[in-house]
This record gives C-alpha cells, structure tokens and sequence, in this order.
C-alpha cells in the first residue's frame, strides 16, 4: 500500500503493525493483541483524517497510482468483455478502451479511460490522455451499441485530452465536438461514472448521459487545478486554492445539483478494498439502467433533451 | 529627464520623439505597422487595407455589418451571468464580471440576433472578445441554445462567429457541461433539417472549439485565425519542441481538413448567403433581385 503525504499518521502505524507480525512470526510471545489494539487505533486515525479532506487531497486520492482503473471494474463487475480496437480512419489509441460485455448477464457497451499502472504502461497508454482517435473510436463503438441496442456505460478518468501537435492536426477538437452532439442524440440508455479524474473536455467527450454517478474521491473540473492556478493565480502552487475554488469535489458537485448520485469509497478510498467499490458500482450501475430501460427511446430522449438544457445558472429570461 | 539626455541638442531630442497618435483617430495595423485612419478602417471591416490582416472586430459590430441593415433584434439579451461558486481568485468573479461588463458594454460575452441576411430570415451569433477572452459561462450557452430555439420556432438557419479562449474557469463545471449543452442544441437543429454555418475568427481555442465552433455543417476560418483545442503554450510545454511554422493557424486547419474554407471577411456577407441560398432551397440572391446592402 502506498500512501499519501496527508496519510503519513497512519503510514507510521500500518509499518508498525506490519513490524509486530514479522517479530510474532519468529517470537513466542503473543502480541496478537497488540496488533489488533493499533489496528483498531489505525481505524480510527484514519476515519478522522478522511472526515475532513481538503479538496486538494480528494484531487490527490483521485489520481491514487493504486486506485481502481477502468480494466479493474471490467474485471470485477462485467463478464464477457471483448475488446474492440482502432476508429477504422487513423490508429488505435490505448487511452481509451471499450466494448461489449455483459452485466448481471445484460449485454451493453462499456467505454473507459484506461490509465497505466506501470511506467511501461503508462507511457503506452499517454497517462490516460487520448488523442482524436481514442474520440472516434469510443464514437464508433456508441454508434455501434446504439444499432443493437445495446445500453452505453462510459468510466471517466483521465487528466483531459492530449494536447499534442498531432492531437491538434487530426483535429482534436472536432472528435470531442462530434461526440458531445452523437451522444446527445444517442437512442440508447447512457450512465457515466467518473471513477478517478474527470479533466475537462476529454472527459465530457465519454460523458453526455442520462445519470452521473460519482465515486466519493473522485473529482470532475473544466480544468485541472495546477492549470486553473497557473492561469488564474499565475502560479501553479495556488493549486490548493483553485481545487477549493472550482468546486470540483463529488460532495460539492452534488449539493451544485450537477451528479444524480455519489457513491461511498471504502475507508481510506477505494484502492484499499477495490472489491467492495466494484459491488457498490455494479449495484448502482444495474439501478440506474433499470431506469433508464424501462422508458421509451423518445422518452429517453426528451429527458436527457431537458436534463442538458437546464445546465447553468444565469438571471434574467 | 536624464543628464545624458540634457546634453543632447535639442533638434536630436525632438527626432526621438516617438510619434505619438491621438487616441482614437489613428490607429497602427498590429501586422504591417501601418498607420491607418480609424474611420477608413471601420468601412473596410478592421480589415487592413495594406496588407489585409484581419484584425479583432467587436461582436455587435460584426452583427451589424454582417446582417442587412436595421433588420436586426437582439435575442435573450434579458440573459445575465451569476456567480453560482462565489469564485474568487485574485480578484472575485462578480467584480470581474462588472468590469467586463462596464468596459464592454456588453452582458457578458456572446450577442446573438435575429434579422435578415440579404433578405434571408436568420439567426447569427457572435463573440465579444474583449469580454472575458470571450469565455463561455452559463449566459454564453443559453443564449447560443435560445439562438437555437429561435431558429426551430421560425425555420431559420444559424450563423455564429466564434472569437473565445474556451470555458470560463470561474464557472468551472458549469461552464464545462455548455459544451454539452450547445452541441446538443445543434443535434436539434440538425434533426430539424436546418443549415448552421460556423465561421471561426482569431482566437477560437478550448471549450469552444471543442463543441458548437467545430460542428458547423460548413466550417469557415478567417484568414490567419488562430484555432486549435490546447493553446500554444500549452502545447509547447508538453511536446517541449518548437511548433511547426504557421501551426493552428486557418490555413493549417484547412490542410488537415478540418475547416471547409477560408474567406475574407468583406466577403462573409454574400458567400454565405449563397450558401444558405442553396441550403434553404431558394432562387440565388440575384435572382430573387433583392436590394444589396453592402456596407
């Protein structure tokens, strides 16, 4: 397990319960209680740690190098998922994955960023960043899902689109544009989950739905903080300021009336029980879509027509 | 004065001198240096007579050149930005906004109007600038999806000039989901088998070019626009190369295929009300013998 600078209180205490068990395991003394008494105190240190965290450090638990990554939920909750490559004009972006699989036995599309794990990985899958053509593969998958009718469930994590010279020449901005107005317009039902980081544009671009769930620790934002803060406060150690300031936390985008549901992370976030926050996903994925199946495509439709229109706070009119 | 500065003679001092225009009446062409009569370029649309730079142009002055005259009607202008984060950096939004708001006359960034383009019923939008880099709030996609039901209500095509930096960071998610919003709006008028021209003008960057400035069923660049999806600089940083010569200008977007053409500004007037002709399935202009109201 590793842990965060604000986790340090209770990374002092794991590593002395972990030194108890290997003295136990060569001891005749019993210190079983011992161990059971500090993990109990480890318990609550960090319950009160995880009451009270800044935005800044939900930021931090959202971009956790431990926590649960698109591939780790396709494993835990769906069944059956092939993997379907390329936007059949230019490439295969490994930043954004998808395909059919299968839900409590249900067939629907799932489309994901996929972060790496190791530095390998990473690097081949652009830190979660896609390019156009992870946008137009995702787009050809949903085009796909909605001729067989197949539900769309989109995992949002990624820092934003790859701003890059050839993001920029194959025209980045149409294949988030053409995605925004495909989705809109989708005669299937949508549920978007932001998972980790939800950066902006790159993330929107999978996540035009009909509900918006949230994990507790995640964070979705127009832009990340470090650039909010270099932009804003001219210098990119404001970032605390501008996480606070953008309201980009679940809790807070909830109370704004912006995600139709927050889900609890396990203590201490989900990378530290990934079972248990795949079941509580499965559970809220299978509500929602239960929903969202039982109304007709027009109805459907209208609905999320109405949800869009009504995004944004002005006066007048 | 500086004593190198008394020693000089008098004469040498009054060369050095710079040239200082009266505020208003003279104004330097920000590509060729040359000095230009404001008045005379006003009649020619801001557009350089030299050297044909096209430079900034305010958005109700666009309107009113770009629409016949006097056929023009303001829509939502009823529509005013609010502060929903009470966001503050620096300096608080809400003051931001006034100031904006006072050195502009304008309510926050985007006017869209009804009128007549060469006779034809239409809807055009176009971005203030100099308001906010033209950031797109609340107020800026409500008002693009009004220009959008208006179009539906009366079967009219939608033209919009895009001049923005992208979402506006002080409504943070709000601002994001505009995009959303926007280009679900142009999926309407789509369905609804209505023409919507884009014309992307110096600089459309960000969320903005990301959603309705990107989905024109004709795209149209100004010359030498700047338009991209990540700005520059921040390209620069992340590919730490130097970027290619004339990069994410109209010209490089017209190569890779992502806009339909570049026109001159003088000429946005009758090529795309020749389009639009077209489109809305009506006789050319000429044919019609519909009074020109050229500037």
């Amino acid at each position: 397990m590793s842990f965060l600078e604000f986790e340090q209180p209770i990374a002092e205490l794991e590593a002395k319960i972990d030194e108890l068990k290997f003295v136990s395991s060569d001891a005749e003394v019993n210190i079983g209680e011992e161990i059971a008494r500090l993990r109990a105190k480890s318990r609550v240190l960090t319950t009160s740690i995880f009451a009270n965290l800044t935005p800044w450090q939900i930021t931090q638990l959202a971009r956790h190098p431990q926590r649960p990554y698109t591939l780790d939920y396709l494993s835990t909750i769906f069944t059956d998922f092939q993997e379907l490559h390329g936007d059949r004009m230019y490439a295969d972006d490994w930043a954004i994955i998808g395909g059919p699989a299968r839900l409590d036995g249900r067939p629907v599309m799932v489309i994901g960023q996929q972060k790496g794990r190791d530095t390998k990985e990473r690097v081949r899958r652009n830190y979660g960043m896609p390019k156009p053509e992870g946008y137009r593969k995702a787009k050809r998958l949903m085009e796909l899902a909605e001729r067989f009718k197949l539900p769309l469930v989109t995992l949002i994590d990624t820092p934003g689109a790859y701003p890059g010279v050839g993001s920029e020449e194959r025209g980045q901005s149409e294949a988030i544009a053409r995605n925004l107005f495909v989705m809109s317009s989708l005669k299937i039902p949508i549920v978007s989950v932001v998972i980790g980081e939800g950066g902006s544009g790159g993330a929107l671009a999978i996540g035009v739905c009909d509900r918006l769930v949230m994990l507790q620790y995640s964070v979705y934002s127009v832009i990340t903080p470090e650039g909010c803060a270099s932009i804003l406060w001219k210098s990119a150690d404001k970032k605390e300021l501008a996480a606070e300031a953008m309201g980009m936390t679940a809790d807070r985008l909830a109370k704004l009336g912006l995600v139709d549901e927050v889900l609890r992370e396990p203590l201490g976030g989900a990378h530290r029980d990934p079972q248990a926050m795949a079941d509580a996903l499965k559970t809220s994925i299978l509500k929602h879509l239960d929903t969202l199946t039982a109304m007709t495509p027009e109805a459907l439709l209208q609905a999320r027509h109405d949800r869009i229109r009504g995004f944004g706070v002005y006066s007048g009119g | 004065m500086t004593w190198f500065e008394k020693i000089i003679p008098s004469r040498i001092k009054t060369e050095r001198r710079t040239r200082s225009v009266p505020e208003g009446l003279w104004m330097k062409c920000t590509a060729c240096d040359a000095v230009l009569y404001r008045a005379e370029l006003e009649r020619n649309l801001h557009v350089c007579p030299k050297c044909s730079h096209h430079m900034r142009i305010g958005g109700r002055e666009r309107l009113e050149y770009f629409l016949d005259e006097e056929s023009w009607e303001e829509l939502a202008a009823e529509i005013e930005p609010e502060d929903p984060l009470r966001f503050r950096d620096s300096k608080r939004y809400r003051d931001r906004l006034v100031q904006a708001q006072k050195s502009t006359e304008e309510k926050d960034a985007l006017i869209v109007m009804a009128g007549k383009l060469k006779g034809l019923e239409v809807v055009a939008g176009a971005f203030e600038f100099r308001f906010l880099g033209g950031s797109m709030g609340s107020v800026v996609g409500e008002r693009f999806v009004r220009a959008v039901d208006y179009c539906l209500a009366h079967r009219t095509p939608l033209i919009c000039f895009s001049a923005s930096g992208g979402a506006r960071m002080q409504e943070a998610l709000y601002s994001l989901l505009q995009m959303a919003k926007t280009s679900a709006a142009l999926s309407r008028l789509a369905a609804a088998g209505l023409p919507y021209i884009s014309v992307l003008t110096d600089p459309t960057t960000g969320g903005v070019s990301a959603s309705f400035a990107m989905l024109g069923d004709v795209n149209i660049g100004e010359p030498k626009a700047l338009i991209g999806f990540a700005g520059p600089r921040v390209i620069q940083q992340t590919v730490r190369e130097t970027l290619p010569e004339g990069f994410q200008r109209s010209e490089f977007l017209l190569d890779h295929g992502a806009i339909d053409m570049i026109l001159d500004r003088r000429d946005m007037r009758d090529r795309i009300a020749g389009l639009l002709y077209m489109f809305m399935g009506k006789p050319a202009p000429e044919m019609v013998g519909l009074k020109e109201t050229e500037v």
